[in-house]
């Protein structure tokens, strides 16, 4: 009887699906990989899972007895014990503490953090210590429940490779123990090297239960392809009616550097990412969940202090403290959250014009002729259905997203940086949007196109960038560009990997 | 790179770690410091006068409600809320204890105040269970029930009046054993240990500091949120309670809109305590001195021969100062 058996789950927000079809079969005594791409639902189940949301449909078993998992205090009961990717204890209890608060006998964790030969001050303020003692603490709370199945989500993430090894060699005890382990990674060498099984998630479904071998990483991950590229791109080709991308045209039309970046760090990678856009270029940046893209844009868009490295906008220092100097210096932001970005309550045209204000006018009056001048242009030039003109909330996503952009229209820019944009947007919408980097990018805008979307980036970009634990693992003009190769290189399964 | 070794290394100490317990209670030994230093003022202020025992009581005296009212207000403010009904709080239970004790025996005075307490747990629970329930922010429902608690006084009483037994007014202006031991101080003692302290160091205290921390990892922590919020509230109106009788004790009588500015000055008092006001940082003996400094000022100020009336503008200076640096290291820490 396998300890765990999930079937048929399903779930969805609203309108959109984030998981059609889940199976997963754990068995006693085993390390199970749970794989898949991007919005593939892997987060989505371990959350049911977990009993952070609750599942539509289909049904969860735990040695053979049908469990509605309400809570993570439900979780717990029936023996899972899961280590989150960010770290769950809280700050400003200390380590003791967090571990009375989740009832959790404090003798197994001080067994399981001498068995892991760690030393770690139990009466230290959590919030004092560094992150990869945190997950390591995690680990051990969560063991010291003694569950009957551990889920390690992106364990490894925030880990030096010493404290890695660590955790596989406590992944192996356990699975000696007769306990199971959910092991759920983008690094495909640590699923090859560890897990007895994986199950790979594509679209929301269960495509495949497979043993994973060393050297077949590949394999995996034309599993998590699927036969053919995905819909998406079928969608979008139909839809554009031209199914090259426009990127060698454009290649030789391409201005001088307007952005570069030198040896910024943004994860693993003491050296850092270095890339550099053209003006009149949009630049790819493909990445799975985590590798360090978050910091990057935090980085440009002035939202956070970089720690070292460089970053230079039309051939001068870029050293943002304030996303309104970056604003300045024409690095502007389109983030994926909508909502971000706008004013919710106000009217279009007043959202467009907020930006402005920078410009326009600091202390004097506002002057209205100019600003209409210019919203009016941006709206046009978008064909933004402003028929919901009230109130930007009530606008469809798409709208939103276009929105967004035509504020920086308005206000004026040298440099895009587009981060996710087409999140939970039509496909109508998307070729819109997409057409509209374009244009912007033949006026002379440099544009950064971060997409979690892969067939994306050979629809827009001109050249792309792979981005693995902070390091950039390959650079490609889009005509290689295909979803295979992001996908791979996304993995870090590069050439030069391979053959080493 | 730090791996956990070089991290427990550097802090696996043993014995006691005197750097340790600086930067942990740092902020409440300051504060006691900067109490002593307002005493020392306080005796500089009064010269030629003696400082007698008489004076360390009427310290004692004139802060002791508002003490309580801190300690309601840290309870509340670390779980991550705010309860700005608290002043008013205090005055209810100040009003129903001035009318019912009024020509009672010690024994029946004794009894009420425990119903009191009883009471004042209940408006706490109220007032959390509504923010809880109903999701409004904290400030908006509880100012709501301010006015609510303030009409609920005003019935009891219309204008100062009531009365309360010798002895029991004896608990918060006696002494106990020598005459330089306020009894004040030492019912402020008891409480904390006897109540606070028992919670505090108990899971329900901790799921008070991880709520007020971050309510998400709390959640995932497998604390029940919600209830742990009530309880902040319900341990605040404890806490309220003992400042209404408090009140009854130090002055004898019952006040009806005393309220606002107990309030405010809890605010400031927890502030200048070492409560964050962003929650899950601070504890509760730190505001007691706190509160206790903020009592010392105006009258170490009226002693300097300054106008009465300006002691007041002085006090809401003070706490505007208070409670505007709060809000600065507050924004320090959310870079």
């Amino acid at each position: 009887m396998p300890l765990l058996d999930v079937q048929n789950v399903a779930k969805r927000y609203g309108p959109v699906v984030a998981l059609k079809s889940a199976d997963l079969v754990v068995e006693p005594g085993e390390v199970h990989a749970l794989l898949g791409a991007n919005g593939a639902g892997k987060s989505t189940l371990v959350k049911i899972l977990t009993g952070v949301i609750r599942h539509d449909a289909g049904t969860i078993q735990v040695n053979g007895k049908d469990v509605r998992i309400g809570s993570p205090e439900g979780a717990r009961r029936v023996g899972f014990a899961p280590v989150f990717q960010d770290p769950a204890l809280l700050p400003d209890l200390t380590v003791a503490q967090n571990m009375r608060l989740t009832r959790t006998p404090i003798a197994g964790v001080r067994e399981w953090l001498e068995r892991m030969e760690l030393t770690v001050d139990l009466t230290e303020m959590t919030g004092d210590l560094p992150l990869p003692t945190l997950r390591m603490l995690d680990l051990a709370r969560a063991l010291a429940r003694d569950p009957q199945l551990l889920m390690l989500d992106e364990i490894t993430a925030a880990l030096p490779s010493d404290l890695a090894e660590k955790v596989f060699a406590v992944m192996r005890d356990w699975r000696e123990r007769g306990r199971s382990v959910l092991f759920i990674s983008h690094r495909l060498a640590e699923v090859t090297a560890t897990c007895d099984r994986a199950s790979v998630l594509r679209d929301g479904r269960t495509v495949g239960t497979l043993v994973p071998k060393p050297g077949e990483e590949e394999k995996i991950v034309e599993l998590m392809l699927g036969e053919s590229r995905t819909k998406l791109a079928q969608q979008i080709e139909a839809a554009t009616g031209e199914s090259e991308a426009p990127a060698v045209e454009v290649e030789a039309t391409a201005g001088e550097t307007q952005l570069e970046v030198r040896n910024l760090v943004v994860g693993d990678d003491p050296d850092g990412v270095s890339f550099a856009v053209r003006a009149g270029e949009i630049l790819g940046v493909a990445a799975l969940e985590g590798q360090g893209q978050d910091l990057l844009f935090d980085y440009l868009a002035g939202e956070r202090k970089p720690p070292s490295g460089e970053m230079i906008v039309s051939g001068k220092p870029f050293t943002p403290r304030h996303p309104y100097e970056a604003i300045r210096s024409g690095v502007v932001l389109v983030p994926a959250d909508r909502m971000l970005a706008l004013l919710p309550q106000r009217p279009i045209r007043e959202n467009i014009a907020t930006p402005l204000y920078n410009r326009l006018t600091r202390w004097g009056p506002i002057n209205r002729g100019d600003e209409n001048r210019r919203v009016s242009n941006a709206i046009e030039r978008l064909s933004i259905d402003t028929r919901a003109q009230r109130q930007a909330r009530r606008l469809s996503g798409g709208n939103q997203q276009k929105l967004t952009i035509a504020r920086w229209l308005a206000a004026g820019f040298t440099t895009m940086l587009c981060f996710d944009p087409t999140r939970g947007i039509d496909v109508g919408t998307k070729r819109q949007i997409y057409a509209l980097l374009r244009e912007l990018a033949e006026a002379g805008a440099a544009v950064l196109l971060f997409t979690t979307e892969f067939p994306e980036i050979q629809l827009v970009c001109d050249r792309t960038i792979v981005v693995y634990r902070g390091a950039v693992t390959a650079e490609m003009p889009a005509s290689e560009a295909d979803e295979p190769a992001l996908l791979k290189a996304a993995h870090g399964l590069t050439e030069e990997a391979a053959a080493a | 790179m730090t791996t956990v070794e070089d991290a427990g290394a550097a802090i696996g100490r043993k014995g006691t770690d005197w750097r340790r317990i600086a930067t942990r209670h740092g902020w409440t030994i300051g504060v006691y410091i900067l109490l002593l230093l307002l005493i020392l003022a306080y005796i500089w202020a009064l010269a030629p006068v003696a400082f007698t025992s008489f004076d360390l009581k009427t310290i004692v005296i004139g802060g002791l409600p508002l003490a309580f009212a801190a300690m309601a207000q840290a309870v509340i403010v670390i779980s991550g809320g705010i309860d700005l009904s608290l002043g008013v709080m205090v005055a209810v239970i100040n009003v129903i204890a001035a009318s019912l004790m009024e020509n009672q025996s010690f024994a029946t005075s004794l009894l009420i105040a425990v119903g009191l307490m009883v009471i004042g747990v209940l408006m706490g629970a109220i007032n959390g269970g509504l923010v809880v329930l109903t999701g409004v922010p904290d400030i908006v429902v509880t100012l709501a029930m301010s006015f609510v608690w303030g009409g609920v006084a005003l019935v009891i009483m219309r204008t100062p009046g009531g009365g309360s037994p010798i002895e029991y007014q004896a608990l918060g202006t006696g002494i106990f054993f020598s005459e330089w031991i306020p009894a004040g101080a030492v019912v402020i003692a008891l409480v904390l240990a006897l109540v606070w302290l028992p919670i505090r160091w108990r899971r329900p205290g901790f799921a008070i500091y991880a709520v007020g921390s971050n309510r998400d990892r709390a959640y995932l922590s497998g604390v029940n949120v919600g209830i742990t919020r009530v309880l902040a509230y319900a341990i605040g109106g404890f806490f309220a309670a003992m400042g209404g009788l408090a009140a009854t004790a130090t002055t004898g009588i019952g006040t009806p809109y005393a309220g606002t500015f107990i309030t405010l000055n809890s605010v400031a008092a927890i502030v200048l305590g070492g409560v964050s006001l962003a929650g899950g940082k601070g504890g509760v003996v730190g505001p007691v001195a706190a509160a206790f400094c903020l009592t010392l000022v105006p009258s170490i100020m009226v002693f300097q021969g300054i106008d009465p009336n300006y002691g007041q503008v002085i006090q809401g200076a003070l706490i505007v100062v208070v409670v505007m640096l709060g809000g600065l290291v507050l924004l320090r820490e959310r870079r």
